[in-house]
């Protein structure tokens, strides 16, 4: 493309948009809704995305020996669980520290537990944590197979449940986002589609006084483009200045911590100004091919 | 040789014949009617000559370029070598009397010098200096022709194809209007045109090529004309 081409092509693409203001308002007003609701929906899922990821990963098995298992026996079920494929972290937790832990968890109270129960009856134990906290189940069932192990407790029923429920809200979020561009991509289509039949009759001349196909289409390119750079630029400004505030307000909602990373956001509104550009580029390219076929 | 058409047929997709086997040949600097009753076949054999229309049997040349051959690509060349002038003028009404014609240029990428230099001389050829600035909804009849016609000059064309320009014209205008056309066609280009308008063709003594169903009824010279009623 040269200079003085480019400047032609941003000119005529200002121009339109001034010259057909009431079309380029609806076609901004249309990028912003359907940006605004998929930058919501996309915040949405990565809060909930991210909460599911930190209670997967807050999943683990925990290993109870036998009570008769002397020091010899606890080494051994060590030596066996480090063995194992897809473990990331073996912690010993004695029945002494266990007590203690569970004194601490009921609180500071003015009787000993040990004195009260007359004997410590909880067993050694491990708390062991999976690479891949999808494998638990599978490694529960081969856990309780060493000999030594008395109990395996992972939270079972829950977990299962857990996950299947965090693949599904992601499964639907995805097909819900995707649901969206497809309606952001056919509103803008017809958006641009109005703007190039208001102009058909500029295009078959430019056709007919002999201009390339791509000499035509640059300015409605950059249109499509600049449209949807506005309406995502105005989404963002919605988006942030609500997501902000929500934040400066709570942490949480429904004990679920809100994501606030700075680069996190930032990449989700670069990706959604990008995702603006790429909507006036994929509407543009589905409308003006009808109207060059002279 | 400007043009040539051999052996041209054109079938519609609706079944109708538009040409049938029409052979015609035109050199460079001719001033060629067009003429037949609508639907004979004239605004076919225009929209072939800039390849808006191909046929369905037989060879075009411009220029001694194949139309039928033509790649997409060389559309655009061709069609910078071809000024198209329309009965309803097609003038974007949004523009000025100036942006209409330098429109014309801006779009095959001239630089703006040459632009302005060229535009001001095809305005003053046409006789509308003074109106550079006018709409076209501000002009006659006749002076939205004229920038129809200078638009269609700005590119310097081989060839001026003219589309029943003077239709939608009154008498006075549209002997105006021919006056042009002959003094555009006296610097050298060639000059097409369709037209109704027996009155002016009897008046301008060039050579008539009429059309009847598709076919070619008659091809008159100049110098045979005085034969002709």
């Amino acid at each position: 493309m040269q200079i003085r081409n480019a400047v032609y092509f941003f000119r005529e693409a200002c121009k339109s948009i001034a010259r057909n203001h009431l079309l380029s308002i609806a076609t901004i007003s249309t990028v912003t809704i359907c940006i605004l609701i998929l930058g919501m929906s996309v915040l949405i899922t990565l809060n909930t995305s991210t909460f599911l990821d930190s209670l997967e990963s807050d999943v683990e098995i925990m290993a109870y020996l036998d009570q008769d298992l002397d020091n010899v026996g606890v080494k051994e079920v060590q030596e066996k669980l480090e063995s194992l494929a897809g473990i990331e972290t073996i912690t010993f937790v004695s029945r002494e520290q266990a007590l203690q832990d569970m004194q601490e968890t009921l609180g500071k109270k003015n009787y000993d537990l040990e004195s009260t129960l007359g004997k410590n009856p909880l067993p050694d134990s491990f708390e062991i944590k999976a690479v891949d906290s999808h494998d638990v189940p599978d490694l529960a069932v081969k856990i309780e197979q060493i000999y030594g192990v008395y109990k395996v407790n992972y939270g079972k029923g829950v977990v299962e449940q857990l996950f299947s429920t965090a693949k599904w809200v992601r499964v639907v979020s995805l097909v819900f986002i995707f649901l969206l561009a497809l309606g952001a991509i056919f509103l803008i289509a017809t958006t641009i589609r109005l703007a190039i039949f208001a102009r058909r009759k500029e295009i078959y001349l430019m056709k007919l006084i002999g201009s390339t196909d791509w000499f035509i289409r640059w300015p409605f390119f950059i249109e499509g483009i600049g449209l949807g750079f506005l309406g995502s630029m105005l989404s963002i400004i919605i988006l942030a200045a609500a997501y902000g505030s929500l934040l400066n307000r709570v942490n949480t909602i429904l004990f679920m911590p809100l994501v606030s990373g700075t680069n996190v956001l930032i990449n989700l509104y670069l990706s959604l100004f990008a995702a603006g550009a790429v909507l006036g580029i994929i509407g543009t390219g589905i409308s003006i091919n009808k109207f060059l076929d002279v | 040789m400007l043009v040539q058409f051999y052996n041209v047929s054109k079938i519609y997709a609706n079944g109708v014949k538009a040409l049938d086997d029409i052979s015609i040949k035109i050199d460079g600097g001719e001033f060629v009617f067009l003429m037949g009753p609508s639907g004979a076949g004239k605004s076919t054999m225009i929209k072939m000559l800039y390849r808006e229309e191909t046929p369905s049997r037989g060879q075009i040349f411009v220029a001694s370029r194949s139309l039928v051959r033509m790649k997409k690509r060389e559309i655009p060349i061709l069609r910078r070598n071809i000024g198209v002038v329309f009965q309803d003028f097609k003038l974007l009404e949004s523009k000025t009397v100036y942006e209409n014609v330098s429109f014309a240029m801006e779009v095959v990428g001239a630089n703006h010098r040459e632009i302005r230099s060229r535009v001001i001389e095809v305005i003053k050829l046409v006789g509308l200096q003074g109106k550079e600035k006018s709409l076209p909804s501000e002009l006659s009849g006749g002076e939205q022709q004229r920038v129809g016609i200078a638009r269609a000059l700005t590119n310097r064309p081989l060839l001026l194809i003219a589309d029943e320009p003077t239709g939608n014209l009154d008498m006075n205008t549209a002997h105006e209007i021919m006056e042009l056309l002959f003094d555009i066609n006296r610097k050298g280009t060639t000059v097409i045109m369709a037209t109704h308008a027996w009155e002016l063709v009897k008046a301008a003594r060039k050579r008539v090529i009429t059309l009847e169903s598709g076919k070619i009824y008659s091809d008159i010279n100049p110098g045979e004309f005085t034969l002709c009623k």
